[in-house]
């Protein structure tokens, strides 16, 4: 438990000053997801701690640095998690890191995603200045909502100082259903579920099966499971881990393959594409793992209104697709924020990417 | 404007039908206000589209001439976000009112600005589908001037604002751009530009197409209500229920004088001699809901509520929810005037600002009325005045100001769900330091480098915070005494 607060200001506003472009570093766990980024170290990983916590009104605050899995922990104590339950992709997972990223499990399509538990944050934008947006209570529209616009801004806006965000009690009770079918069946059982109030709390289709989760009150898992023609399954919880950890043998390449994240409306159906696929948050996100060019990868998303990332894999990434009018106000954003340019360079939306 | 009126209504002719532009002083006379009646001025222009492309030519046009626009939904807001300028268009959207698509295979549906916030969900239920926040107002109320307010509704604690249920929108830009963001995917490459957008009070782009998240209608819902003979032991309920694991679709709370406002109203049945009253909605799968009713009943008593009663059938459900929902008219019943406030606080709080609210309405001798979206802790305190008296109008805002300012010390915001607009700018000098607000310029800058869109309202400008006076840090307060700053 640390504050490292004034010695960051302090190495910002002397960068500003100096026009020293920063690379801002958490755990270094996620440094695969974001284009290379040059840059001095500015290490935020020891900025570390919770700063209020109260379990009845569901609100933690804790500083950028914290580890994930520190943050899990004190809230399974009292009963509580992060309702988009994020993927660490390693130990030193940070709180910070996550939400600069933006990630979210596969609860995130029936909770919300990281952005939607945000409140508030604490940040130092590209001048070094401290900024509080926000705050700890569930509702506030005072001023535009900033420290949501952090979440998914790869650090490019500014360092995350601390952050407050609303969180959920655990379900009473959670079990594992699969469903042998296949891709078009699973798209279209995963849609009719979404259409009826059930306690489901996680969809996925790999390897000929669809696999679901349900949360909630005993009564009400065991009407659902009653309704669906299914095998239990044991170990649910690791497949769920093991899914958002992207560990299980899906996600493991050959030499020239590559893993793509598909960001679809949920209801499309299969794209037209070599390699193995993974359906997940009911169908709005989807793995695939192929050889195929990043073009038609792509090309084959924005098709179908969706947009693609890569994962993991080796050779050029595609840019993000973003339209050119918007571009030139991501542009603006970036310079409102940070006029010198110095955070995270390269990490800019549309620039390189 | 006077110099550039004539050119700018010979501009506006040449592009919109006739009945789409207004001049005379009786065709503008209806959009001098919005909900916050106590704030009046007469618009240069109204200029009411019935098309996209319509409004595309308005901004263009007052881009050229640097004349300034005014978005307008219905009307309803509460903080004068659509109080017009002398000098400005007002551009109603009103007439953009088309329900687009309802995609049940994706569960959303693609409005235009104008589509009344409560006739999205009738059209979406023959699907099974409903949209979920509902602010009071909803019969009127628009989902153009929801994104803009980022507004709420009894059912937010469950089901998440505005900002939760958006996916997708299209917006003009001041120079009459159409801009796409977001769409039917749950997310997006690039910036989070939809959660600045929601809330944005019309600063940062005019919204001319919406895609919304639909919702499965639950399977059933319950609404339990009890009464208390001390509200700090209501306030208490609330923590507990929502620390045992259990969200509520909607957990709201009415003091005594609501109560009674209420019941005198709609009749609802409501326990006139509680201090005050607590409405939980439970919903979602039949046994579900049973369950948990039984679990918050148990509480409730257990935390000394003196009456538990669980609507009887769906006809009483519906009429706890009237008084409550028909808090504000019932209380316009009983005085000239009310003005309503929406400050934010943490839950805990509670007791001890009622406390002060009912200090502060002392020492002002002014009523004061809460009713409360008590599950996320927003308080609408309502102040009974009458403008007619000399000074009354002038006592109130000052009592609401000191309300503000107490939400804030407690650790809480000055406004929920209502928006900042014209009302509350002042108190956002005391919300936010300097270089904060100086932030949200510049934020504001890259979208509308002019300032051309709803100016003076939602961002004070530095020099304004210098002349009212009271900054940021006052009475040697920072605005989040629980966070450290370092
Ligand atoms: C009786 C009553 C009860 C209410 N209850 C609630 C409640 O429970 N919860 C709640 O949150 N609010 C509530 N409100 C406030 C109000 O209804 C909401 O703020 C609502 O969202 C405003 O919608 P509108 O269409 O009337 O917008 P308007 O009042 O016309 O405009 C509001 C703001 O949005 C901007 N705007 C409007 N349309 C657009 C657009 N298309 N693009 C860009 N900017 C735009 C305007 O410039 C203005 O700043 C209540 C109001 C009343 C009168």
């Amino acid at each position: 438990m640390a504050n490292l607060g004034p010695e960051l200001q302090e190495r910002v506003r002397a960068a500003c000053a100096a026009g020293q472009p920063l690379r801002i570093s958490g755990g270094g766990t996620k440094d695969f997801l974001s284009p290379a980024c040059e840059g001095a170290v500015l290490d935020v990983s020891g900025h570390t701690g919770l700063i209020d916590y109260a379990p009845s009104e569901l609100v933690l605050t804790a500083r950028a640095g914290t580890p994930l899995k520190e943050i899990e922990s004190i809230l399974a104590q009292h009963g509580q998690m992060l309702g988009f339950e994020p993927p660490h992709f390693g130990a030193g997972a940070t709180l910070g890191g996550t939400l600069a990223c933006a990630l979210s499990g596969p609860r995130r399509p029936y909770a919300g995603a990281a952005r939607d538990f945000v409140l508030g944050m604490h940040i130092l934008n590209g001048r070094g200045e401290l900024l509080g947006f926000g705050g700890q209570v569930m509702k506030n529209v005072a001023g535009f909502d900033v420290s949501r616009l952090m979440v998914g801004a790869r650090g490019t806006l500014g360092v995350i100082l601390d952050v407050s965000l609303k969180v959920l009690p655990l379900p009473a009770e959670e079990r594992t259903l699969r469903v042998a079918c296949g891709q078009e069946d699973a798209i279209a059982l995963m849609a009719g579920w979404a259409g009826k109030p059930l306690p489901v709390s996680a969809t996925a289709w790999i390897d000929g099966a669809l696999m679901v989760r349900l949360s909630g009150l005993s009564q009400a898992v065991e009407a659902m499971t009653q309704q669906v023609i299914s095998e239990p399954v044991s170990g649910g919880q690791a497949f769920w881990q093991g899914l958002r950890e992207q560990t299980l043998p899906f996600f493991a390449l050959q030499p020239d393959e590559s893993l793509w994240r598909i960001s679809l409306p949920p209801g499309s159906p299969p794209l037209a594409l070599s390699g193995r696929t993974c359906l997940d948050w009911g169908g709005a996100q989807r793995w695939l793992v192929t050889a195929q060019p990043p073009e038609s990868v792509a090309s084959a998303a924005h098709q179908a209104g969706g947009a693609v990332t890569r994962y993991r894999g080796s050779g050029d990434v595609p840019v993000a697709n973003i339209s050119p009018a918007l571009l030139g106000l991501h542009q603006r954003i970036k310079r409102a924020f940070d006029p010198a340019g110095i955070l995270n360079p390269g990490r800019e939306f549309g620039v390189r990417s | 404007m006077t110099s550039i009126y004539p050119a700018l209504i010979a501009a506006l002719r040449a592009e919109l039908p006739e009945d789409a532009l207004l001049t005379s002083p009786e065709s503008l006379r209806p959009y001098e206000c919005d909900g916050l009646s106590a704030y009046r001025r007469m618009p240069g222009v109204v200029c009411l589209p019935h098309t996209v492309s319509q409004a595309q030519a308005v901004l263009r046009i007052c881009h050229r001439l640097r004349v300034p626009v005014v978005p307008r939904g219905a009307g309803t807001g509460l903080s004068g976000g659509a109080l017009p300028l002398t000098d400005g268009v007002l551009l109603g959207l009103a007439r953009l009112n088309q329900i687009l698509d309802i995609d049940v295979r994706n569960r959303c549906a693609v409005v235009q600005p104008g589509v009344r916030n409560l006739a999205l969900s009738e059209a979406a239920r023959p699907y099974g589908f409903y949209y979920a926040p509902d602010p009071s107002s909803q019969i009127a109320c628009t989902i153009g001037g929801n994104v803009a307010e980022n507004s709420g509704g009894v059912h937010c604690l469950k089901y998440g604002l505005t900002v939760h249920n958006v996916l997708g929108v299209k917006i003009l830009t001041p120079e009459g751009e159409l801009l796409e963001i977001g769409g039917k995917a749950l997310d997006a490459p690039g910036y989070d530009l939809l959660a600045v957008l929601c809330g944005s009070e019309g600063l940062l782009g005019v919204v001319v197409e919406i895609t919304v998240r639909l919702l499965p209608l639950p399977e059933r819902a319950q609404v339990v209500l009890a009464a208390f003979d001390d509200v700090a032991r209501a306030g208490e309920a609330v923590g507990r229920i929502l620390s045992a694991g259990i969200i509520p679709a909607g957990m709201e709370m009415m003091d005594n004088l609501a109560i009674r406002a209420a019941e005198d109203f709609v009749h609802a049945g409501y326990p006139v001699d509680a201090a005050a009253i607590l409405l939980v909605e439970l919903d979602g799968e039949n046994r579900e809901v049973s369950e948990q009713i039984f679990q918050v009943r148990q509480m409730l008593l257990d935390l000394g509520a003196t009456e538990v009663h669980t609507a009887r059938d769906e006809a009483e459900r519906l009429l706890f929810w009237k008084g409550r929902k028909n808090a504000f008219p019932a209380i316009g019943r009983m005085s000239p005037d009310y003005y309503c406030m929406d400050g934010t606080i943490p839950r805990r709080r509670l007791p001890e600002v009622l406390t002060r609210i009912a200090q502060l309405s002392e020492e002002y001798g002014l009523p004061v009325a809460n009713v409360f979206h008590a599950g996320d802790g927003n308080l609408h305190p309502l102040i009974l005045y009458d403008a007619n008296r000399p000074g009354e109008l002038a006592r109130t805002e000052a009592l609401g100001g000191r309300i503000l300012e107490l939400c804030i010390e407690v650790g809480g915001t000055i406004t929920g769900e209502h928006g900042v607009g014209i009302e509350k700018i002042e108190q956002m000098c005391v919300q936010f330091g300097g270089p904060e607000l100086a932030q949200f310029h510049a934020l504001r800058a890259a979208f509308d480098p002019e300032g051309l869109l709803n100016p003076g309202k939602a961002v004070p400008t530095l020099h304004r915070c210098a002349e009212f006076g009271r900054m940021h840090v006052h009475g040697g307060q920072l605005p989040h005494p629980a966070l450290e700053r370092f």
